[in-house]
């Protein structure tokens, strides 16, 4: 979900664009990606949570498994994205302001559910943490070191990592692939890179180079650049251990 | 051919709805389900599972659905946690399950390589025949999301690796279970669903 698709506080168009969702989703689906993740990128700011009715309709089109995230403050948030049959969901700004709301999600829901997303900004060779980053009006440091808050989230109970380098982010020259690796030495979960997807050779690297166990890509795959089976046939000419491409029934 | 009644036993807590709208996209309705009649009646009983194993077992006793599970002989489907509880134990809690298949669950090992828990896709191995096999073969990738696993035994249809081999899929009799998640396995999980309605009854 990117800014062209989001109502901009008009809700009658809410319909049209849970269109656009379902279309999408149908569409990687088919193509085979192995999970998808949907972003309400301006829930947070704005203080509103994600308008959730496209989820079960969402839950009800796709066979692999999806993540929701965007505002999602409360346990009642969670519990109702979950049991329209989202697989997981992804907590950044709300745990950043209340780091004990990733112990209790953890407690309520289990590990798996909780991915934390977490968007660390490069500067002066040190990687900081932002929140609020789907406005750039709001957007501000969380003053917090990248490394020790994914500890600090892991010990806590998150059960997979999302990191955004906002770098690389939307610059399309390829993942951070040190500050990736970095992440990965002291990472225990599941790590997903993201930011920076250019080119298939750029998946390629951040497997090999960053040892991470997902990359996530929008851009270049929305404006159909990279076809997700090209991607596959590509990673799995290099050896790198995905799902292969495989016939429909 | 009528449809199917598929029973899913609500051991609470789980998360379902992504199952009952991949039954829905074979053509098999399915209610969700703690009452013994209708799940003793059902053709089809599937027990899923996300949580924790002590959590689910107290649940299914406190229903009384704990002893009934072992007198069903129609077709059943343990999924996950689900499979979990069919074994005999789960390191987990130090749970006793529900004795119907010889094992317990042991915690997957983490190392730098294999994070715990295991989550995503990843490639089975089959060593076994079963009619829930047709069309799956090794080297098929299914959806995993797990902390606990039972280890490979005479039961075991098929196995996957994450810090070392596991029972991905296994047969006892009526009993059958995946430690993957079907409903989000794409096209190879809906064709283990649709063997799982076509098993003989």
């Amino acid at each position: 979900m990117r800014e062209g698709k989001v109502v901009k506080g008009v809700r009658f168009r809410d319909h049209r664009i849970v269109g656009d969702i379902i279309e999408l989703a149908e569409r990687y689906c088919a193509d085979q990606a192995d999970e998808l993740v949907f972003y309400d990128i301006t829930a947070s700011p704005d203080g509103r949570t994600v308008d959730r009715s496209w989820v079960s309709r969402v839950a009800a089109v796709l066979d692999i498994p999806f993540c929701v995230a965007g505002g999602i403050r409360t346990i009642a948030d969670a519990e109702e994205i979950l049991n329209q049959g989202a697989d997981k969901i992804s907590i950044n700004s709300p745990a950043l302001e209340d780091p004990e709301f990733i112990t209790r999600l953890a407690r309520r829901f289990g590990s798996q559910c909780v991915v934390l997303g977490v968007d660390s900004h490069e500067l002066q060779g040190r990687y900081e943490v932002y929140r609020n980053t789907g406005d750039p009006t709001k957007m501000a440091s969380a003053a917090r070191e990248t490394v020790s808050w994914i500890v600090e989230a892991q010990e806590r109970g998150a059960g997979e990592i999302v990191l955004n380098c906002m770098n690389q982010d939307g610059v399309r020259q390829g993942y951070d692939c040190g500050q990736l690796a970095a992440v990965r030495r002291r990472c225990n979960v599941p790590l997903i890179a993201s930011g920076g997807a250019g080119s298939m050779q750029h998946f390629a690297d951040v497997f090999d180079r960053a040892g991470v166990d997902g990359a996530l890509a929008a851009s270049v795959f929305h404006s159909g650049e990279i076809r997700i089976p090209d991607l596959k046939a590509f990673l799995s000419g290099r050896q790198i251990d995905i799902r292969p491409v495989s016939k429909p029934e | 051919m009528t449809r199917p009644a598929v029973a899913i036993i609500d051991s609470g807590g789980a998360n379902i709805a992504s199952l009952r709208y991949a039954l829905r996209r074979i053509g098999a309705d399915s209610v969700l389900t703690s009452d013994p009649a209708r799940i003793r009646d059902a053709d089809r009983v599937i027990l899923p599972g996300v949580g924790a194993a002590a959590a689910a077992m107290e649940r299914l006793r406190s229903t009384g659905i704990d002893a009934l599970i072992g007198e069903l002989t129609q077709p059943v489907l343990g999924i996950c946690l689900g499979m979990q509880l069919l074994a005999s134990a789960s390191e987990e809690d130090e749970a006793t399950c529900l004795g119907i298949i010889e094992g317990t669950s042991g915690k997957l090992a983490a190392t730098p390589e294999t994070p715990v828990p295991n989550m995503g896709w990843c490639p089975i191995r089959c060593c076994g025949s079963h009619p829930l096999l047709d069309g799956i073969g090794s080297g098929d990738y299914f959806y995993f999301v797990h902390s606990y696993a039972l280890p490979v035994a005479d039961y075991t249809l098929a196995t996957a690796d994450h810090g070392g081999p596991f029972t991905a899929i296994l047969a006892r009799a009526n009993f059958v279970a995946t430690q993957f998640h079907p409903e989000r396995s794409a096209v190879a999980g809906s064709r283990l669903l649709v063997n799982f309605l076509r098993l003989p009854a």
